[in-house]
This record gives structure tokens, C-alpha cells and sequence, in this order.
């Protein structure tokens, strides 16, 4: 298969991220520099999972009214809180003066959406009948459907050119951003709001248990006794536009984008990453760079024994022990859909302030692993950064953010 | 955006497979609902098939099909799965067991819970390494994952195989959501080239009317509108017609993707 051709670097001129770190990329960034985890025991509902999580605090205190009253649940909550940060509603308004509203694109990320509400509405079924409570049948389709979120965010921002949800498990929100620049090199719009978000519900925390996927203590990536991921929550977005309309010099911007599957397995990754490898690589070359042109690479990190090998190996196989690669799950936790628009706005902070986190909770470093793992932070120029996404269905993708010259 | 169709991959009642569903869909032969087989979905190893889910099932029985009549090796054609709830029956069993004290789900039922299980499913089949992308828009996701299908074939100048489906919707949630017939299609979009396959222009345009023309037959516009995925039959009643034609798709209210279907032979 001939390499992807290259593309038209999008500036990402507005974003923003909420975490169990904090409500805006300032709290982000200070938790990365003074290495501070969000993960806590787990304390959400009556779970009782001896694990670690990363709940985005303060989503039980408030309802969404007025119009946005079909949309309440935590999922869209936390959706909503994502879009009062950073003042990514005044630059999504500002693009839809600039563009109309019919020419910005909505492309969102998640993997379980609502889902909460659906498994709070049958714990309150009726056990004759078997039918569900009254405040949640219409409310399906604004909260459980996976067009929820899309739909919840261009009604937000006043926004009507094309939307879509993308859900690809964890990959989700990192393959907004290759949908997002294909319609926009379409021309079918002039500016994209990408991002994602995905919320803690039982789902996740049973299911990921009983994979045995997850860690009975905050997840530790790349050390050589980490046992399984912490699971968290996130919001991000960000505000897609031609580099030519907005970037100045310094701005970051996607520059490339790769997407693969393993076809190997649903829920184990490829021995050999092979289908990660593609992704890197056509990320590359859509970003017309080499692999030496690359300085810090966001891994995907999970903590699970399979995952950091299995990246190692296809890391190590096209860059070599040259740049400086870390995870930074131990602040996040896994937050699964949201995990590709939570690294791509970490990975634009990094370049932005010239930071290179190191691994947090790696106590030492997995001798088995061959690329060069950070574990304490770094402090210098990059220029260029690579963030790896992989998820269930062996669904890969890999993003290069850069800064225009 | 132009882009011709390589091949159709069809099962609904009444319309098992592409050869049947043409000739109900040009008028040759009566609609007859009834009674869908399982599909066989041969592709999947028979371990897989067993606990595979209806969505899994349909999907790959579609998606086969389309990729068989395109000739193309599924191994060099990415692909775009469009589905509004996804696995709904996966679902239901993930909540019930979560109402149970210990709350132990089985981690096959978790695992096929994504929105990409099919997808997925689809490249383990057929060893594809290819992207593949899932997506839902509610009731319009086959024209969103028509409208991501066709920019794909453009801009990275690829075939793609595209496969949208909705299955019948259990109880109880049914009653927050009903369909209550299956649906799954498939059609492999290339770039148009060699002249032979119908060729359609596709754009967008700003919607000024909600609501988009429905088919003329009473009981296949019944069907496509109980099921998300059904909504294709707008565009594969086109086809089965010769082309020739112009069909709209509504597309989260705001948009309509037109769809210029040339005079064909399919």
C-alpha cells in the first residue's frame, strides 16, 4: 500500500481539557509540573472494586436546565463543564461569525455515552412488567444514544454543519481529528469542533474487572510491576481551522494523523503492534516528517502488561531509543473515549511550554522496555510530538502535533 | 465528491441479499416480508459465530456480500460501520447482570459492548489491518457514514467498504427506543475510474424542510423508517431503478446530503 499522501496542517486554535486534574488546561498543566495524580480509591456510587479512578469532582452538584434538560446526565455534564473552559465558547463563536454555522463540523468521541442513566433505569424497572421509569424513556435518545454528545454539542454552540459521533472504544477521540481534517480538506466545511468525552459508570469499572485489566492501586505505565489501569473521566475539545486563516508562528497544529486496525483481536493487541505500527507511520508521512524529526511521544501508556510491551516493541521498531516517550495515565487514568482528545491537548501543552512529563507512579522502569521512558519531567523545546491511541477491536490511531514555523 | 459503487450487500425481511432486493426494489418482483435466516456470516471462525450478536452477524453477512461482488481483497479496503444504538441486545444483558448483587458481567459481553464490535469483528475475520471507523448520528447515521465513506474515497483516494445496520431492539429498552425490524447494508465506494460501475455525485446542502421524499411503496416506507439503517433504501431503490436520479438524506436537521445518482445498470 502506497504511503498516505501529505496533508494541510490544521491549527488547533482553541482547546481545552477537564480531568480529575482540574477544569481547564491551568490545572492540567500545574498537576504535570508539580507531578500530582488525580487518581483516588474509588468512591464513585456504591462501587466496592478495590481500584483507582480518576473522577472529574463536582459532576454530582448540578443538572443541566432550560433547553438542555433532555440532555442531563453525567456524561453531557461533564460535556458541558468541558465547554466552559479556556473561553472555547467565545472561539466557537467567533468561528461561526467567520464561517456561518453551517460551515463548522461537529466530530465527537466516546465510548460509553449516557450509558449511566440506562443502567440506573433498570435497576428501577418494574419488576412485573418489566417496565422502565417514565423520566428515562424519552430522554434515551439525549443521553444513552451514542449521537448524544454530538448532538449535545453543536446544540451548545449553535452549530450546524455536519456531525457525528465517532466510537472506536478507546481510539475514539483521536480519530475525530483524521474525520475532521478529512471533511475539511473536502471542503464540505471551513473549521471543525473536534473533541470527546466519556464518563464513569459500571460498565467500565465491572467490565474492566473482569478482564482483570484493572489495578487494585493507581496504574503505573511502563514500570516493571505495573499490574492493570486506573480508569478515569474526561471532556476535551478542540477548535480545527487552516493554518493559513489563523496560525501564527509558534501555534500548535495537526500536522498528521494515522488510523489501523490489528485484525487480530478484540480485546488483546497484536504481539508484534502491527497495526500500531501503521498508524505511526502513516501519521508520519502525512505529516511529511521522519521519525528523527519527532522529540516526545505521548504513549498510550495503559499500564496493562500486554499494552506498554506490545507499544514499546512498535515504538522501538520506528523510532529507535532517540525520543523521550512517557504516559501520563498516573495523572488521568484511562479515560477510554476521551483518552485521544486528553493526550492531544496534553501533547499541544507540551509543545506549547516546552515540557516533557515524565511517567508518573514508574518507580523503575520495565527492563524489558526498549524505548527511552521518561520518568521525571523534562524541560526544553519540542517541535514536533507523537500520541498514541489503541483500544478494543485492535482499533489504532496515532496523531503528530507540531508547532507552525 | 463523485464515487462509484463497487457492490451492494443487502438483508432485511423480504429483502435477503442484494439479487432479491433489486428486483423487489425495480417493481419486478412483489415485497414479500417474512422471516429472516440467521445469517450464516461464514467469515467468522465458528467459536466467534456462536456468541457473536445479531449486529455482528448482519453486519458481516452484508459487508461479505458487498466485498464479494466488488472483487476487491477486504484486506486493502478500509472501512466505515454506521449504526445508531449499536449493540442494544448487548445492552440489555450488560444492565441486567449490573442489577444483580455481585454484578459479574462476563468479559466476552463486555468486550463486544463497543459501538466498533462489528467493525472489529470484521477485521479479525478478514485479517484487515486497514482504518476502520464506527460512528452513529441517531436516525441519520447511514448518511453520516455515506458522508464519511465518500470523503474518505476522495480525499485518500481508497475504496472503502461502508456498512450501516440497526437490529430489531429488545425489551425493555424498546421502549425507549423501537425498531422493530433488523436492517443491515453495505456498499463499497471506490473512487470512480474504469467506467463500468455507477457512478454518484455526492455534496450537501443547507436543509430547508425537515422532512426528505420517502418511497412510494407503503410498506418499504414503513420499513424505512422503523430502522435507522433502512433509510438507505432511498439510494438503493435509485439503484435498482437504473440511476438517473436525485435522492436527499436528512442529516441532523440543519443539512441534507444530495446524492446524484448517474444512469446505471447494477
Amino acid at each position: 500500500m502506497p504511503d498516505p499522501k501529505p496533508m494541510t496542517p490544521l491549527t488547533l486554535s482553541a482547546y481545552t481539557l477537564v480531568t480529575a486534574n482540574g477544569r481547564g488546561v491551568g490545572p492540567v498543566l500545574e498537576a504535570l509540573r508539580e507531578r500530582r495524580s488525580g487518581l483516588k480509591p474509588c468512591d464513585f456510587e456504591d462501587v466496592t472494586l478495590k481500584t483507582s479512578i480518576g473522577r472529574v469532582a463536582g459532576l454530582e452538584d448540578f443538572s443541566l436546565g432550560d433547553e438542555l434538560r433532555p440532555f442531563d446526565c453525567r456524561n453531557n455534564r461533564l460535556a458541558w463543564l468541558g465547554l466552559q473552559q479556556n473561553g472555547f465558547m467565545v472561539a466557537a463563536a467567533e468561528a461561526k461569525q467567520r464561517y456561518g454555522a453551517h460551515r463548522i463540523a461537529v466530530v465527537m468521541g466516546t465510548s460509553t455515552s449516557g450509558i449511566l442513566e440506562t443502567e440506573h433505569a433498570y435497576r428501577e424497572r418494574d419488576p412485573s412488567t418489566d417496565r422502565l421509569p417514565d423520566w428515562y424513556t424519552p430522554r434515551y435518545r439525549y443521553t444513552h444514544n451514542m449521537f448524544s454528545l454530538g448532538h449535545f454539542v453543536r446544540t451548545c454552540l449553535g452549530l450546524q454543519g455536519p456531525a457525528m459521533v465517532i466510537s472506536t472504544a478507546c481510539s475514539s477521540s483521536a480519530k475525530v481529528f483524521a474525520t475532521a481534517a478529512r471533511l475539511m480538506q473536502a471542503g464540505l466545511c471551513d473549521a471543525a469542533v473536534v473533541g470527546g468525552v466519556d464518563s464513569l459508570c459500571l460498565t467500565t469499572l465491572y467490565g474492566f474487572s473482569a478482564l482483570q485489566l484493572l489495578s487494585a492501586d493507581p496504574c503505573r505505565p511502563c514500570d516493571e510491576d505495573r499490574d492493570g489501569l486506573s480508569l478515569g473521566e474526561a471532556a476535551g475539545y478542540a477548535l480545527l481551522e487552516f493554518g493559513e486563516r489563523v496560525g501564527g508562528r509558534g501555534t500548535v497544529a495537526l500536522l498528521g494523523y494515522g488510523e489501523s486496525t490489528d485484525g487480530y483481536h478484540m480485546s488483546h493487541p497484536h504481539p508484534e503492534g502491527v497495526g500500531a505500527v501503521r498508524a505511526i507511520r502513516d501519521s508520519l508521512a502525512r505529516a511529511s516528517l521522519r521519525a528523527e524529526d519527532i522529540e516526545y511521544i505521548n504513549l498510550h501508556g495503559t499500564a496493562t502488561r500486554a499494552n506498554d510491551s506490545v507499544e514499546d516493541k512498535a515504538v522501538y521498531s520506528i523510532f529507535g531509543a532517540r525520543p523521550a516517550c512517557s504516559s501520563t495515565k498516573g495523572w488521568t487514568g484511562h479515560t477510554l473515549g476521551a483518552a485521544g482528545i486528553t493526550e492531544a491537548v496534553i501533547s499541544a501543552l507540551c509543545l506549547a511550554q516546552g515540557l516533557m512529563p515524565g511517567t508518573l507512579n514508574c518507580r523503575r522502569i520495565d527492563p524489558s522496555l526498549k524505548s527511552r521512558i521518561l520518568r521525571e519531567n523534562q524541560i526544553g523545546s519540542i517541535s514536533f510530538a507523537v500520541s498514541n491511541i489503541f483500544g478494543f477491536g485492535g482499533n489504532n490511531c496515532s496523531l503528530v502535533l507540531g508547532k507552525l514555523p | 465528491m463523485k464515487v462509484s459503487i463497487g457492490g451492494i450487500g443487502l438483508l432485511a425481511s423480504g429483502l435477503v441479499g442484494w439479487d432479491v432486493g433489486r428486483e423487489v426494489l425495480a417493481g419486478i418482483r412483489p415485497y414479500r416480508p417474512g422471516a429472516v435466516p440467521d445469517p450464516e456470516a461464514e467469515l467468522l471462525p465458528p467459536n466467534e459465530r456462536r456468541r457473536s450478536s445479531d449486529c455482528v452477524r448482519w453486519a458481516m453477512q452484508v459487508a461479505h456480500e458487498a466485498i464479494d461482488r466488488s472483487g476487491l481483497d477486504p484486506r486493502e479496503v478500509p472501512t466505515v460501520f454506521a449504526s445508531s444504538g449499536g449493540e442494544m441486545g448487548v445492552f440489555d444483558k450488560l444492565c441486567r447482570a449490573l442489577c444483580l448483587p455481585d454484578r459479574m458481567i462476563s468479559p466476552t459481553l463486555f468486550h463486544q459492548s463497543v459501538h466498533n464490535t462489528a467493525a472489529g469483528y470484521w477485521g479479525i475475520a478478514t485479517a484487515g489491518q486497514q482504518s476502520s471507523t464506527a460512528l452513529s448520528c441517531y436516525d441519520d447515521s447511514f448518511a453520516a457514514g455515506l458522508l464519511e465513506a465518500a470523503t474518505v474515497v476522495c480525499v485518500e483516494q481508497r475504496p472503502v467498504l461502508l456498512v450501516a445496520y440497526d437490529l430489531v431492539v429488545p425489551e425493555p429498552l424498546s421502549q425507549a427506543r423501537s425498531i422493530t425490524e433488523g436492517f443491515a447494508v453495505a456498499l463499497v465506494l471506490t473512487p470512480p475510474s474504469d467506467g463500468s460501475s455507477p457512478v454518484m455525485r455526492v455534496h450537501l446542502e443547507t436543509a430547508h424542510t425537515g422532512e426528505t421524499a420517502g418511497l412510494e411503496d407503503p410498506e418499504l416506507e414503513r420499513v424505512r423508517q422503523d430502522n435507522p439503517a433502512a433509510r438507505s433504501l432511498l439510494l438503493l431503490s435509485a439503484a435498482a431503478a437504473g440511476g438517473g436520479r436525485t435522492v436527499g438524506f436528512s442529516l441532523s436537521d440543519s443539512q441534507q446530503l444530495i446524492v446524484d445518482l448517474e444512469p446505471c445498470r447494477i
